[in-house]
């Protein structure tokens, strides 16, 4: 059930900070700053039309979950 | 008045003056509300509550059975003053006599803010509030649990402000009753419950405006302690900006109502997209931006000296090249116009030479075999010989 194992949204938007950090700092050199921008365009896709398509999800914790509390 | 004088008559055996006693007690004390200040109060294993009700000239000890005491919405404390109603009861085996309480009520709305204060001093000194203990909030929540009623206004509140400022999160909610009997217990079960699941960021409790009663719960000890005790970071959301709970004081984070508690838990969508906005329209310029600058770095290289020394080595040596085709040209045409001027000059030497101008002077030459004889000695008399005039030739035997 856990969501762990995807790549979450944080680590994309992470990402997308560390390659627009880099590339501002300028120290890195020509092909591996085009190499960074492809990446980050595609990153930005794929962030952009993930929260495009979120929905809100509820889920109500069972009752019966409450018998393993250990008391 | 009569029915007292026989009792004076006959003795009574201590059950029996008992029993009397307990008689008109009970008979007559029914129905009684008393008020006083709790002291010496202890919950009993079994449920049971015992404590006394004094005030400053006089103290009565009292019970409240658990069937009833469990509809107290507040858990009674050493101190505070309260308001019961309940029955007088005779207890025959100590003598002693005792109010059997029905209902407990805090005396008044000053009782419950003594009571705050009082465990709110008590947990501080504890170190439940200590800022050490709070625990950062995530910025990027996958999943969110949420303790409060599923059926009230603030639940309503909080899934609306998720939807529209980060509907990626999920909303997991723990439902409880927020407030009368019990409801401490509930809030504080559920925020364990949501402890125990694996993939849970962070918590929220709370519960919308209402009455300092109303709100009573979240300043219950067992709420304080759930939330210290949860791994959990918890945000608690209670009424309105102006109250204060002791859960707000445990808590990792304090939001002043429930809709604040979301937005203060989850990151605003529209910022995100400007960000990844950001990233799409800034960062084609900033490569334009780079690439530029690498092609003037070139630009500056190619017209840097060390670029510029094969250069001008090679302008250097065509130059060198064109003096050299010069100086040769030059030195080819004087020689070619040393060689012309000797060549006129042969010429002309020629020229004067020429026969036919001898021819023309008036001279004659011989011709013997072809050839011109230009000296005697070369001349053989015994050939045939022409001699050659101006205007013709004659042929000689």
């Amino acid at each position: 059930m856990s969501k762990k194992k995807e790549i979450s949204f944080e680590e994309l938007l992470k990402r997308l900070q560390e390659i627009s950090d880099s590339l501002e700092s300028g120290t890195v050199g020509l092909d591996q700053s085009i190499k960074l921008y492809e990446e980050g365009i595609g990153l930005a896709k794929t962030c952009y039309t993930t929260l495009k398509e979120a929905e809100l999800k509820v889920t109500e914790l069972k009752k019966q979950l409450e018998n393993n509390i250990k008391e | 008045m009569k029915k007292q004088t026989e009792i004076e008559k006959n003795v009574l055996s201590v059950s029996e003056i008992t029993g009397l006693i307990k008689q008109t007690l009970e008979e007559n004390f029914y129905e009684i509300n008393v008020i006083g200040e709790i002291s010496n109060y202890k919950a009993h294993v079994s449920g049971h509550w015992y404590f006394t009700l004094k005030d400053s000239g006089a103290q009565i000890s009292c019970t409240m059975w658990r069937g009833v005491n469990n509809y107290v919405f507040f858990a009674p404390q050493d101190g505070m003053k309260v308001v019961i109603t309940g029955r007088l009861t005779l207890y025959a085996p100590r003598g002693s006599y005792q109010i059997d309480v029905r209902s407990m009520k805090p005396a008044g709305e000053g009782e419950l803010q003594a009571a705050f204060e009082k465990l709110k001093k008590k947990l501080a000194a504890e170190g439940l509030f200590d800022e050490k203990y709070k625990k950062p909030i995530p910025k990027y929540p996958a999943k969110i649990g949420i303790v409060t009623a599923i059926d009230g206004a603030a639940f309503q509140d909080m899934k609306s402000i998720a939807s529209r400022r980060y509907p990626l999160v999920e909303l997991v909610i723990a439902s409880c009753k927020v407030q009368g009997e019990n409801a401490a217990e509930d809030i504080a079960k559920n925020i364990k419950l949501l402890n125990l699941q694996k993939d849970i960021d962070l918590i929220i409790v709370g519960r919308g405006g209402g009455s300092l009663e109303d709100l009573w719960a979240f300043n219950e000890e067992i709420v304080a302690r759930a939330i210290f005790d949860s791994e959990l970071p918890v945000i608690s959301a209670v009424g309105h900006e102006i109250d204060f709970t002791i859960s707000d004081f445990v808590a990792d984070l304090r939001a002043a109502t429930p809709s604040a508690a979301m937005e203060l838990a989850t990151p605003d969508k529209d910022e995100l997209f400007a960000f990844i906005d950001e990233f799409s329209y800034y960062f084609p310029e900033k490569m334009t931006e780079i690439i530029s600058g690498h092609r003037d770095e070139i630009r500056k290289l190619l017209s840097s000296y060390g670029f510029r020394l094969p250069q001008d080595m090679i302008s250097g040596k065509s130059q060198y090249l064109d003096s050299l085709v010069y100086r040769f040209q030059n030195i080819y045409e004087n020689k070619l116009s040393v060689l012309k001027n000797q060549l006129t000059l042969l010429e002309s030497k020629l020229q004067s030479h020429d026969i036919e101008n001898v021819l023309r002077k008036g001279f004659s030459i011989v011709k013997q075999n072809g050839k011109y004889v230009p000296r005697l000695k070369n001349f053989k008399e015994k050939d045939a010989f022409d001699i050659k005039f101006f205007d013709g030739e004659v042929k000689i035997k």
